[in-house]
């Protein structure tokens, strides 16, 4: 066994799950998506991108923002700049752990 | 703990996540190659039937309006084509082709098409048919340079050609079908091959 001297505690624990990962990883090069879209990109039901929409909001990694389309609601959901840095570290913290098992 | 192999999963995921999200994949080389070959029986039928062959920038034509209407017959063809193996290849992947990619795939493309279809129609009504296939090359390598940055890379490369082509057959008018030819037929009909190869095996 390869002794691993990278931190792990550097991995963010909300970013543990696939499908928060994949909302960030979404998130970060689209500037604001709604639900369905995020849905479609994930293959998830309502009920459990639901949660995962939550937790990353209490986190305060996601932004939303409520409005109206033809007289529907659209819920437009972004990252935050604490979100963004958070999911930077937690690719950069990645990428040391596969470099330094290599 | 997770394991070594699960970063690397997690990697492969943003990584997917991220290209999913930012473009169209469901394009079919069959398209490329269908279109392709309606392009070819197109010029073929235009130049043995209606002996069609603009060989100078002002040039007229006894059964314009046949051709004219043989060309949009191609285009919707092709387009239709596009749009049924696309969305057979997103059904297979349980995706829809009506999402926030195609959409803006769509949009970006629309400006060079649009604002081609416009110039050739301008192009007829002046008398300068043998300008109208230099203009459909040109405006059409340019909407296909801009959609790759929607979609595969190699559309760009592709509009790169198709622009090159256009602008040597305003150099050699006198080639105009043999340049569309090329362009609409040959060119398709490689690239839909690489794609099929490439992509769908």
């Amino acid at each position: 066994m390869i002794k691993v001297n990278v931190s792990f505690d550097d991995l963010h624990k909300a970013f543990e799950s696939r499908v928060r990962l994949g909302i960030m990883s979404v998130l970060a090069i689209n500037d604001s998506l709604d639900f369905s879209a995020l849905k479609d990109l994930l293959g998830v039901t309502d009920g459990n991108l639901a949660s995962h929409i939550k937790s990353l909001e209490k986190e305060g990694f996601i932004g939303v923002k409520k409005s109206f389309i033809d007289n529907k609601p659209n819920t437009k959901y972004s990252m935050t700049l604490a979100g963004k840095r958070a999911f930077d570290n937690h690719l950069k913290a990645l990428e040391n752990i596969i470099k330094s098992q290599k | 703990m997770k394991e070594h192999q699960d970063y690397i999963k997690d990697i492969a995921e943003i990584r997917s996540m991220m290209e999913r999200s930012s473009k169209f994949l469901s394009l079919s080389g069959w398209a490329g190659i269908l279109a392709g070959a309606y392009a070819l029986a197109g010029a073929w039928i235009s130049y043995s039937v209606y002996e069609f062959n603009p060989n100078e920038p002002f040039y007229s034509h006894g059964q314009l309006h046949q051709v004219i209407l043989l060309a949009i017959g191609v285009f919707v063809l092709a387009l239709i084509t596009a749009i049924y193996f696309s969305k057979r290849n997103a059904n297979s992947k349980g995706e829809t082709i009506w999402n926030s990619t195609s959409q803006r795939l769509i949009a970006n493309m629309a400006v060079p098409v649009l604002t081609g279809g416009i110039l050739i129609l301008i192009l007829i009504s002046k008398g300068l048919m043998g300008l109208t296939i230099p203009s459909m090359l040109i405006f059409y390598g340019l909407s296909l340079f801009v959609a790759g940055n929607f979609t595969i890379k190699e559309v760009k490369l592709l509009g790169i050609i198709e622009i090159i082509l256009g602008l040597a057959s305003v150099f050699f008018i006198e080639y105009g079908l043999f340049f569309w030819v090329i362009g609409f037929g040959v060119f398709h009909i490689i690239y839909g091959t690489y794609m099929h190869f490439r992509y769908e095996r």
